[in-house]
């Protein structure tokens, strides 16, 4: 559409007092009668190059330079946790709070939350399923469904974890319970410490939902 | 690829439409003097772009407006890019706006049949400025804030509806989030919507009447595309070019770091717009200013006192303004086109005259340099802060400088404590009062030198020396402090101490304030000293015969109170805490006291930013925490 020869139609223009000229019904034959040019054609290729060249830089650099604060979310690390150990442990219960057998409960994890500009030490950001098998066996289970990550519930008069959204329902220890649980895989186990005893710190993370594999969230 | 544009045009029409828009006429050749408004379609493409990106990270209320543009320019990668595109593009809108009127009217494009193009143009210029002036309060610095403040109070002069009008504005009696939401849609809304449409009017207008050759025969006629698109193409490159060396302006100061800065995700520190503090209601600005192209409407108002102000602010500019509308008919004679260049040309000399005015007298003025570096000092504080923090709260950034014990405790001893005490000679603030002290200099409180200087010298200079100065309840205060216990103690049992006994008898009290301030404490040296406290050696009267103290990690209290003041956590938060709040105590000075009470005094807050700031409890940056260690070193 910028070849040489539409630079001959400036013949045709509407003489600058005349009304506008009506949006023509059939389309212009722009580009179908080629004719010689007007301007010597070396140049105005040349000013056609350059202004192309230009009119894009300058169009591009604050395009760019809001393309790259766009994406700063995918560059920028999750900040560590405050309140946790060095390895990123954090306390959620003690074995006094959880005793030994069914149900399994829920806890609150506390961690220092970090929104953007904001901090919020010691909040509560999320909760884990922890139960207790035997004395010493603790298990702490990942509340979000491994399938497209709705909150699970636990049903006490059936002993299964029941995600509210698509059915999918899982064992106590975390495995499929259904046959045709639109989940891909067990809810995620959480890695977990018992300290001095009695204290179960667990490792918070969120897995990605619907593969079969489990896949820690950056 | 030509059947595809072939079917598309088919359905579209758009080479047509194309057509138009490049081919059209320029009589007598294209030329450099037509570019400013092209550049000007640039420019506001360009704010158009680096705004939708900067929305997409901007929260507008009072509490996260200021944080949320903190967050663009010092932690978003790129963020102090994009914002200084945005900030310094809106500055070059305001030159090349003036740079196209003068154009208009030099070359007379103004005149008939170009009326309404021209009135369109005057339009656009008043939302150019509405767009700046509704874009200076967004980032709610203290700059911004107070400047906008006293453009809305302005709109309270408009005759019979002018409070109406500021409260609409305003969005309430006072700034706040509402002021913020409206200045956003404004901003981000409305301006820009009219702005676009009359554009499009402008420009549609424009091409009906073909642009205004200034000399038709001057060069063989040309059209737009490619000749005067490259000139404009050119010209906004220019532009760009400047912008960028205004975002990068400190580079050659900071060259030496570049790679440093850069590495550490610093470079919004010193490249990019300014942002100031956040903006505080109960902090007056003194160095608040308009933007500059606002500068000469500042410096005009100051020559209308009382309430002729209203001419200064309304009747005379909008007047001004006003006539702008007539010119077109006026230019319709010879004499009134000159009279236009001149009228323009008076506007144009009287507004830089005015610029240049509002500049130097600012420049003089010591009050506004103190301002302008109070401010600079903050902004750079409450970035530290933030960094300490890892985040600001919910309460806003506004609330960590406040209680800021380094900014504000100066503040404080200098209203509260200098009256009669000194902070290492001055009175907080670095000014050195005329009147003498009554009481001790508390600079180094509570460290040891402090301590050991307590010790040695009770009744010296630093200490109780300048009590003889002080008068309570109408009476000279006399030696009350100065020939009293402690003095008296020292005066007979000092020489007989070893400088290693007054050393840990040191050691052992700055123990028992735990302060992170003081360099770690010898155990052994605290030890000595804790046993030397209650048992003395033979010669020496024992501490814990006039001071109670119940020493850290301990469960018994030793001596008793009543003799002077206990020492349980000396030099602590805890313990200033309840030393300043009740002196009189029988626990404290007792019948003795000579000192008020500042619990009633104080806010709570007051007294923990004074707390803090005695036992310099502060955040420093890790890498300049020299100041601590001049305080604290042996």
């Amino acid at each position: 559409m910028t070849d040489d020869s539409k630079s001959t139609y400036p013949l045709d223009m509407p003489e600058p007092n005349d009304p506008p000229q009506p949006v023509a019904a059939s389309p212009l034959p722009v580009s179908e009668t080629p004719q010689p040019a007007m301007v010597e054609p070396r140049r105005n290729f040349l000013s056609k190059s350059l202004a192309v060249v230009i009119g894009g830089i300058v169009t591009l650099v604050p395009f760019a330079a809001g393309l790259a604060v766009f994406t700063d979310p995918l560059r920028t690390r999750k900040k560590g946790s405050g309140n946790g150990d060095d390895d990123g442990f954090i306390k959620v219960a003690t074995f006094d709070e959880l005793p030994v057998g069914d149900p399994p409960q829920r806890f609150q994890v506390i961690d220092d939350r970090v929104d953007a500009w904001n901090m919020f030490p010691k909040e509560p950001v999320g909760t884990v399923y922890l139960s207790r098998s035997t004395e010493d066996e603790v298990l702490a289970l990942c509340v979000t469904c491994p399938h497209v990550g709705c909150p699970v519930d636990y049903d006490t008069a059936r002993h299964v974890f029941q995600c509210p959204c698509h059915n999918s329902s899982f064992k106590p220890t975390g495995e499929i319970d259904n046959q045709d649980s639109p989940a891909a895989r067990g809810m995620d186990a959480l890695e977990i410490k018992i300290k001095n005893k009695n204290e179960v710190w667990v490792k918070y993370q969120e897995f990605r939902p619907g593969t079969a594999e489990k896949i820690a969230e950056a | 690829m030509n059947a595809l544009a072939n079917w598309f045009d088919d359905r579209t029409g758009y080479r047509a439409y194309l057509h138009e828009t490049l081919y059209e006429r320029i009589p007598g050749g294209a030329r450099w003097r037509y570019v400013w408004g092209s550049t000007l379609v640039f420019t506001f493409t360009v704010q158009m772009i680096t705004g939708l990106f900067l929305w997409m990270c901007y929260s507008p209320s009072s509490q996260t407006a200021w944080e949320s543009v903190y967050y663009i320019q010092y932690e978003m990668q790129f963020g102090w890019f994009l914002r200084g595109l945005h900030h310094f593009t809106a500055q070059a809108m305001i030159v090349l706006l003036a740079l196209h009127f003068m154009q208009i009217i030099i070359d007379g494009a103004y005149k008939a049949p170009r009326e309404v193009n021209f009135w369109l143009g005057l339009i656009l210029m008043q939302i150019v400025l509405g767009l700046s002036l509704t874009g200076y309060l967004l980032p709610w610095d203290q700059k911004g804030y107070w400047a906008t403040q006293v453009a809305t109070k302005l709109s309270t002069m408009v005759p019979v509806v002018g409070p109406q009008i500021q409260r609409l504005i305003v969005g309430g009696p006072n700034y706040g989030h509402h002021t913020l939401t409206r200045f956003f849609a404004l901003h981000a809304g409305v301006l820009p919507t009219l702005l676009i449409g009359l554009l499009a009017l402008h420009i549609y207008v424009f091409r009906r009447h073909g642009i205004t050759a200034k000399d038709p025969n001057r060069a063989p006629e040309t059209t737009f595309w490619p000749d005067q698109v490259l000139k404009d193409a050119v010209a906004c490159l220019g532009v760009l070019l400047v912008v960028l060396v205004l975002i990068f302006w400190n580079a050659p100061q900071h060259s030496g770091e570049l790679k440093e800065l850069a590495d550490s995700g610093r470079l919004g520190e010193v490249f990019g717009a300014e942002l100031g503090a956040p903006a505080d209601p109960t902090e007056q600005y003194s160095a608040a200013r308009p933007e500059w192209y606002f500068l000469f409407l500042f410096q005009f108002l100051k020559f209308f006192k009382g309430q002729y102000e209203v001419y200064g602010a309304i009747y005379i500019p909008g007047g001004v303004m006003m006539f702008m509308f007539l010119m077109p008919f006026i230019g319709r004679w010879k004499l009134g086109h000159r009279f236009n260049l001149l009228y323009m040309s008076a506007l144009i000399i009287g507004a830089m005259t005015l610029t240049w005015l509002a500049i130097d007298e600012d420049r003089d003025k010591d009050s506004y340099k103190a301002a302008v570096a109070d401010a600079h000092m903050k902004s750079e504080r409450i970035r530290e802060l933030i960094e300490g923090r890892q985040g600001v709260g919910s309460e806003g950034a506004v609330a960590l400088l406040r209680s800021d014990p380094k900014i504000h405790g100066p503040e404080l001893f200098a209203r509260h404590c200098a009256a009669c005490h000194r902070f290492n000679a001055h009175d907080g603030m670095n000014v050195v009062p005329e009147e003498p002290a009554t009481a001790s200099d508390l600079g180094n409180f509570g460290t040891r030198e402090w301590i050991s200087g307590f010790i040695t010298d009770p009744a010296g200079p630093a200490h109780f020396g300048a009590t003889v100065n002080a008068r309570f309840n109408g009476e000279p205060l006399g030696t009350r402090f100065t020939e009293g216990d402690m003095a008296l103690w020292a005066d007979e049992n000092v020489e007989s101490m070893s400088q290693r006994e007054i050393d840990s008898v040191a050691e052992f009290l700055v123990a028992q304030g735990k302060r992170q301030d003081i360099a770690a404490v010898n155990a052994e040296l605290a030890t000595e000293g804790r046993e030397f406290f209650e048992n003395s050696n033979d010669n020496v009267q024992a501490c814990v015969d006039c001071h109670a103290i119940q020493p850290d990690g301990e469960d018994e209290e030793l001596g008793s109170i009543g003799m002077a003041p206990r020492l349980t956590g000396y030099g602590s938060e805890a313990w200033l805490r309840d030393f300043l709040s009740n002196p009189g105590a029988e626990h404290n000075y007792g019948e003795r006291n000579a000192m008020p009470e500042f619990g009633k005094q104080l806010s709570d807050q007051q007294m923990e930013i004074l707390v803090r700031f005695l036992s310099r409890n502060w955040y420093e940056r890790p890498d300049n925490d020299a100041n601590f260690e001049a305080v604290t070193a042996e």
